[in-house]
Order: C-alpha cells, then sequence, then structure tokens
C-alpha cells in the first residue's frame, strides 16, 4: 500500500502541493535556487536547463556547473519547486531546493574582495611603473622637476586607491583596538597609513624618496591572501549547503478529506498528518496515530536494534521506519524533547570552543607590540643622536614598512588554502575558517560507533550460514522491496555474485514481510512471525520455501571496509582511541573489538558523551570527536574539533568542523596529516617572514633602507612564502605508519 | 620628454579601461561559473541560450 501511495503521490503534488503557498505568493516573478547532485559536464548543463524551462510557468533557467546549482526564475503562483525537482528526476538529475542565503553573502564579500583586489593591482602596476622610472632615472640625468611630477602622480593614483584597498583591514585593526586587541591588521594598517602619509609630506617638500610603491603592492600581496581565503570559504561553505540541501526531505501529506500531496518537510506545520512508508524516514517530529511498527533510531541514539513504537508514542524526525506505513501527527518543538535538549546541550558547548586564539592573531600578539617598540625606538634613538625629527621619523617610518607584516600575514592564509583545497579533492570540506589549526593540535580521538565506525545500515551476518541457492531465491523475493533488510539480503548476493532475477507477482505485506506462490510452495522473506518462527530471538529476518524449515538471516551492522586499518594507523601515530556510543554494550564490544579499540563506553546520553570529553579537556587533551548521530551534536560542537560523514544528522553536520564523503574513513587520516603538515608550514613561514626582517630591519634602523630595498623585501617575502604553501598541494604525507598516496 | 605629457595619461587611460572592463564582467556574473562558461563554448546551437541569459541577470542579483 505505502509504494502504491508513493507513485500516486508524483502526479497529485503537482497540483497540490502549491495550495498551502498559493496564498503567500502572487504572480510577480521569483528567484528558487535549486542544488543539482550528478551534473558534471556540459552535456548535463544543457539537459538541465531544458528540463526546467520546459516546466510551464518557468521563464529562465541558468545553470551553474562550478556551483553545482542552477537557478531559476518563474512566476510564483503557477509553478511549484516540487515541479521543478520532478522534471530535473525526469531527466534523470538529483535535486533539491536550496534554502538560506549564508553562502550568497558570503559570493557576495568575495565579490567584494576581486574588486578591491583589481583597483590595487591597477595603481600597484602603475605606481611602479612611475617608480622604477624614478628610481632608475636617479643614477642619471632626471630632473627633480621630473621626479616632483613622477611623485604627484603616484599620489594621485595611491591616495584613492589606499582608501579603498585597505578598507577591509582598516576595519578590521579598528574593531581589534577597540575590542582592545591587537590583531594582525593593526600593525598593516599602521604601517599603510604612515607610509602613505609620510609619503605626501615627501612629495609635498620635493624630497627624493617616497613609499606609495611600497604601501600599495603591500596592499595587492595581502589582498591576494584574502581573496583566496575567502574564495576557499566560499566553496566549503556551499558544498556543505548543498549537502545538507539534497538530504532536505519531502513529507506526504494527509488532509482532511482523504487526499494527500507531498510537500517539503521544513514546510510542515503541527497538527498536519504525514503518512511515512516502510523505508522512510520520518520527516517532522510527532505522535504516532497508526501502529504498532519498528523504528531504527540509530541516526538519533547511536542504537542499532530497531524499538517497537505502538500508536501514541513520540516519533523523532530522522528514525527510520522499518514496519508499516504509519500515520504520524506533527507536533511542535517541545521544550522537553530531546532535540531541544541537544540544542541546549550544543549552545553551551560551542561558547567554550569560541575562546579559541588562532596562530596568526597569536603571532601578532608578540610581533605588533615588537615592532611597535623597534619605531619608537628608533625614533627616539635618532633623537637622542642629534638629528633631527625629520630625520627621526623617516627612519622610524622605514622601519615600520620594512617590518610590515606582509609576508606573516601571507603566512597562514597561504598555507590554509593550499591545505583545504588539497582536502577537497579528496571529499574532505573544512568549514571552520580556524578548523585546521585546531585539528593539527589535536591528540585523543573519540569516535561514535553507528555510522562513523560502522556503515550504519544492516548487513547479512556471516553470510556462509546461509548456502548460495537459498540465498538466491530470498534475494530474488527482496528485489522488489525497498525496505532496509530486503536491500541487506540483495547486497549479499550481488557480493557472492550470485545473479538475481526478480520473482514475479511478490506480494509485500507491509510490517511482516514479502511472499510469493512458486512450484515448491508459498516462498516467505520477513519477521519470525511471518515465516512462522515461534521464537526468533535477537534474528529479525526469516526465509521459509513451502513446508521446509524456515532460515535466519541475522543481520547486523559492519564496520566501514578500512576502519580496522584506519585505526591502526592512528594508533601507530600515538593517538589515544576511544569510543562513545549511545548502543548497547554487547553490540559496541563487538565492533570495539573487530576495529582494535580497547576503550569504550555503552548506552549514553548525549550529555555523557558531552561530559566524557569535558573530562578529557580538563585532563589537558585535545580531543577530535567523530560522529555522525543527532546524539553526537553537542559532543562535536564541545570537542577541541570535529567531524562528522555526509550521512550525519544535520545539526551535526552543521556543527562538525570538516565533512567527509564517502564510504570509508580514510578521510580522517588525510585531514590529520594535512592539518599537522599545514601548521608546520605556517610556521616555517613565520621563519621565512622573520628571516627576511632579521636581514632588512637593522638596515631600515640605520637609515639607509631606500624605497627600492624596501620593494624588494617586501616582494621577495611574499613570494618566498607562497610558493612555500603551495608545496603542501602535492606534498606526500605521513601519519604514524600511513603514508598518503598522493 | 615632451613625449611624456601624452604618454602618461594614455597609458593609465588604458590601464584605467581595462580595470573598468574587469570590474564591470565581474558585476555582470561573467566569472560566476568558470566551469560552465568554457562547456558553453562548445554549444552548437548558441542562439537560443544565450538570448534568455541576458534577461535573467537582473532577476538573479535582485
Amino acid at each position: 500500500m505505502a509504494q502504491a501511495l508513493i507513485d500516486h503521490a508524483g502526479p497529485a503534488s503537482l497540483l497540490a502541493v502549491g495550495v498551502p503557498r498559493a496564498t503567500k505568493r502572487s504572480d510577480e516573478p521569483t528567484t528558487t535556487t535549486l542544488v543539482i547532485e550528478n551534473m558534471h559536464c556540459g552535456g548535463c548543463l544543457k539537459k538541465v536547463e531544458a528540463a526546467l524551462s520546459s516546466v510551464p510557468g518557468v521563464n529562465n533557467a541558468r545553470a551553474n556547473l562550478s556551483t553545482h546549482r542552477a537557478t531559476v526564475t518563474h512566476a510564483g503562483a503557477s509553478t511549484d519547486v516540487t515541479a521543478l525537482v520532478e522534471a530535473l528526476q525526469r531527466a534523470g538529475f538529483k535535486a533539491a531546493e536550496l534554502v538560506g542565503t549564508e553562502t550568497n553573502d558570503l559570493a557576495a564579500a568575495d565579490r567584494d574582495f576581486v574588486k578591491r583586489l583589481a583597483v590595487a593591482g591597477f595603481a600597484a602596476a602603475n605606481i611602479m611603473l612611475l617608480s622604477v622610472s624614478v628610481w632608475s632615472g636617479s643614477q642619471g640625468d632626471m630632473p627633480a622637476s621630473l621626479r616632483g611630477l613622477f611623485h604627484w602622480l603616484s599620489a594621485l593614483i595611491a591616495l584613492p586607491a589606499t582608501v579603498y584597498a585597505g578598507q577591509p583591514f582598516f576595519r578590521s585593526a579598528i574593531a581589534a583596538l577597540k575590542a582592545r586587541r591587537v590583531n594582525m591588521d593593526v600593525p598593516i594598517s599602521l604601517g599603510v597609513t604612515l607610509a602613505t602619509g609620510m609619503s605626501v609630506y615627501q612629495t609635498i617638500r620635493g624630497s627624493e624618496q617616497v613609499y606609495f610603491d611600497a604601501a600599495i603592492t603591500l596592499l595587492f600581496f595581502l589582498l591576494i591572501g584574502r581573496t583566496l581565503d575567502m574564495r576557499m570559504r566560499v566553496r566549503a561553505a556551499g558544498a556543505a549547503a548543498n549537502l545538507l540541501g539534497l538530504r532536505a526531505q519531502s513529507a506526504l501529506v494527509l488532509a482532511a478529506d482523504g487526499t494527500t500531496s507531498r510537500m517539503a518537510a521544513r514546510l510542515l506545520e503541527p497538527g498536519m498528518h504525514v503518512v511515512t512508508a516502510t523505508g522512510e524516514r520520518f520527516a517532522a517530529d510527532g505522535k504516532l496515530l497508526s501502529g504498532p511498527t519498528e523504528i531504527d533510531a540509530s541516526l538519533i541514539s547511536g542504537e542499532t536494534k530497531p524499538r517497537v513504537a505502538s500508536a501514541g508514542d513520540s516519533i523523532y524526525a530522522g528514525t527510520l521506519n522499518l514496519g508499516r506505513p504509519v500515520t504520524v501527527e506533527t507536533t511542535a518543538a517541545d521544550e522537553r524533547t530531546l532535540i531541544a535538549e541537544i540544542a541546549r546541550l550544543m549552545q553551551a558547548a560551542e561558547q567554550g570552543r569560541a575562546s579559541y586564539v588562532r596562530l596568526a592573531d597569536r603571532a601578532a600578539g608578540l610581533y605588533a607590540p615588537a615592532v611597535h617598540a623597534l619605531g619608537l625606538s628608533t625614533f627616539l634613538g635618532w633623537l637622542a643622536l642629534g638629528y633631527g625629527w625629520e630625520a627621526a621619523l623617516t627612519a622610524a617610518i622605514a622601519v615600520l614598512i620594512i617590518t610590515c607584516p606582509c609576508a606573516l600575514a601571507l603566512a597562514v592564509p597561504a598555507v590554509q588554502v593550499a591545505a583545504t583545497s588539497r582536502l577537497f579533492g579528496k571529499g574532505v570540506i573544512v568549514k571552520a575558517p580556524d578548523a585546521l589549526e585546531r585539528l593539527a593540535e589535536v591528540d585523543t580521538i573519540v569516535l561514535d560507533k553507528t555510522g562513523t565506525l560502522t556503515r550504519g545500515e544492516p548487513v547479512l551476518k556471516d553470510g556462509g550460514r546461509v548456502d548460495d541457492a537459498t540465498l538466491a531465491r530470498a534475494a530474488a523475493l527482496a528485489v522488489s522491496s525497498r525496505h532496509p533488510y530486503a536491500r541487506a539480503v540483495v547486497r549479499a548476493a550481488a557480493e557472492r555474485r550470485i545473479p538475481v532475477s526478480p520473482s514475479m507477482e511478490v506480494l509485500e505485506t507491509s510490517g511482516f514481510g514479502l511472499s510469493r506462490h512458486s512450484e515448491t510452495g508459498e516462498e516467505r522473506l520477513g519477521s519470525a512471525r511471518w515465516c512462522g518462527v515461534e521464537d526468533g530471538g535477537d534474528i529479525s529476518v526469516w526465509y521459509r520455501c513451502g513446508a521446509a524449515p524456515a532460515v535466519p538471516f541475522e543481520m547486523t551492522d559492519t564496520p566501514r571496509e578500512d576502519a580496522a586499518a584506519v585505526i591502526a594507523a592512528l594508533k601507530s601515530a600515538g593517538f589515544a582511541i576511544e569510543i562513545l556510543s549511545g548502543d548497547q554494550p554487547g553490540e559496541v564490544e563487538r565492533i570495539a573489538k573487530l576495529v582494535g579499540i580497547a576503550s569504550y563506553a555503552a548506552g549514553l546520553m548525549p550529555a555523557e558523551k558531552l561530559a566524557r570529553l569535558s573530562q578529557l579537556k580538563a585532563q589537558g587533551r585535545k580531543p577530535l570527536m567523530i560522529g555522525d548521530g543527532l546524539n553526537d551534536a553537542p559532543s562535536l560542537a564541545g570537542a577541541h574539533a570535529s567531524m562528522s560523514p555526509s550521512s550525519a544528522a544535520d545539526i551535526s553536520q552543521t556543527a562538525a568542523d570538516a565533512v567527509f564523503q564517502g564510504e570509508l574513513l580514510m578521510p580522517v587520516l588525510e585531514t590529520i596529516a594535512v592539518a599537522r603538515s599545514s601548521r608546520r608550514m605556517a610556521l616555517e613561514n613565520f621563519a621565512i617572514a622573520l628571516g627576511y626582517n632579521v636581514i632588512f630591519v637593522p638596515l631600515a634602523i640605520v637609515g639607509v633602507v631606500t624605497p627600492l630595498i624596501a620593494a624588494i623585501a617586501m616582494s621577495g617575502s611574499s613570494i618566498a612564502v607562497t610558493v612555500n604553501a603551495l608545496r603542501l598541494r602535492s606534498r606526500r604525507l605521513r601519519l604514524g605508519a600511513w603514508r598518503s598516496k598522493q | 620628454m615632451t613625449a611624456l605629457a601624452w604618454l602618461i595619461p594614455c597609458a593609465l587611460l588604458l590601464g584605467g579601461i581595462g580595470l573598468a572592463g574587469f570590474l564591470w564582467s565581474l558585476r555582470n556574473g561573467q566569472f560566476d561559473d568558470l566551469e560552465g562558461a568554457g562547456w558553453r563554448a562548445l554549444d552548437d546551437d548558441a542562439p537560443a541560450a544565450v538570448e534568455p541569459v541576458k534577461k535573467a541577470r537582473p532577476a538573479t542579483q535582485a
């Protein structure tokens, strides 16, 4: 019956889904952004646009291959998003509406940086052209009047360009000073402002040396770093939003008059009746109206064993309906529910992490006072030696220009961009800007079991006990069902390379199992009761053919393919590893032994997991939490660093610092290795930048730094740190016994 | 030296045109989808696809 309901929902929804929203919309053109999963080439691009344009009411459809999205302009009332999604589905694309504008804001900020970069680049190129003429002319016969003209021209270009291109740095520096802190932007702003200010003064005086080129080149280099950094963040945020958008659910709503319609889960309101089919996830929290049914709550609690829920019981969004199709009355978010409790725990946990100070800011904390003290003592020193205040000020400003942390401010962003783009290529999306730094410090790894260490889906346990012929017949029945257990049977057959031909006339009795009449009698695949077994024990799937005794199909959750290897590699790298699970002790012990983890705790509530992490932190450890369940969300927010698989609950993915895609656990190794290596490189870059200062600062203090020397020092150190950072892209990395393949 | 009187303004003007062109194309969304743009160049029935694009831009930006 459930299958029938779903099949009928397709065409019906075209008409019915618009109804709840129609009142809010007029016929004005509306713009909708869709996430499209499997769009990879120019052909797909055309197909997507053609499919979308063919939907009535669509004015324009434009697909974007870089972001895997499509923007559709359509008449609000006559077209609905569901129709667009279905049109794409018919064309063979998986799509979902994208909600939230966070990525748009980031993209706008990115464009803003590119604009400033362009202006700074234009100004830097032209001023450098004028400066080079002056430098080469100073050896020859350049008249002072022409030099003065060139300086005035430089000033004319430099002043507006500095004001515009330097804004992000000035704003950030002012904000930091207001909060009585020092960040990297304070010495940058001071250096740029003083250099430009003094150059204007020298130009008016007709002096020989001006530093416009140094100031604007500095801004240009710094903006390159910021723009790259921003671009990575836009890409990561976009990819994360796409992942969540594609997971967004729709729900089959049962109206009072018995008609059904499909609508997006986020539009559900309390009091609606939602039909959830076998093998479907519940779209919203609610109260069960029919039943009993079996529920898999592993995404919520980590527990793999299905539990029985009957009419009147509370159901959480995200749990999987294993039994018959049921109707749920949605309820409003309740302050006493598990979800609300998790939200409260997460809020409290996140506040702890906000106190983390980034590497660059820590460096700025040491560097800025040192630089300012050096500048001041140079000024006072020159005064004390009896030179005029002008000469003293010139020397002091030269010190500030030379020490201006161009390379230092590029050091960390350049490494981060190289590291995140390398990880992006491996399917790891690094979301938090300071995530890599925290990941590099991790010394303890805490894992969730269900869905993280394991695949989180049922698998036939030691298939050897079921012979090939039986498995083939069972799979022939199972192939027609969407039930997770049925799919597990089909997968087991495929793994043994048994060809599965779908049986005709298979009947699915929801909540019980599958049956079919054959020459040898009735075949049944399903629950113990369905196959006439008195005491099924722990085994939930049985197969029976005619009068022959029923065959048990024991289902279990197996570790990810490479879990044991990854754990062994982490151990060899010296990490302390433990499992914190919400599942039954027996099941946790079994998996812990399989993957080789000695320390584990079972049956934990979300608050208890968080408490264990706090305990580890109190011992001075820096735990990395890897989890996927809703019950892991507070721990993910509270750990020193966190990762979650892309199959995780929405809240957990949002809370995690990094999300990894795919069936394997290997990306965890890669991420930690890249994080550690990027920290090492950031420190190397600091050393390079300081090395330059050690050479040039003494020259500045004694007052022999010409604008030419300043320009060489500035560009030289910036290019050196960027080139060093780029090495990370193709470097072979090691973590204990593990080596990256690249 | 009198050549400088018109060479420098010329150089600045040309650079300025380049800058303005870049800023215009950025605002116009020319850099929004670099991957897709490469494929679109190979599209044979371009005229049909190009027309709606121009109309779409203001709507998407707003």
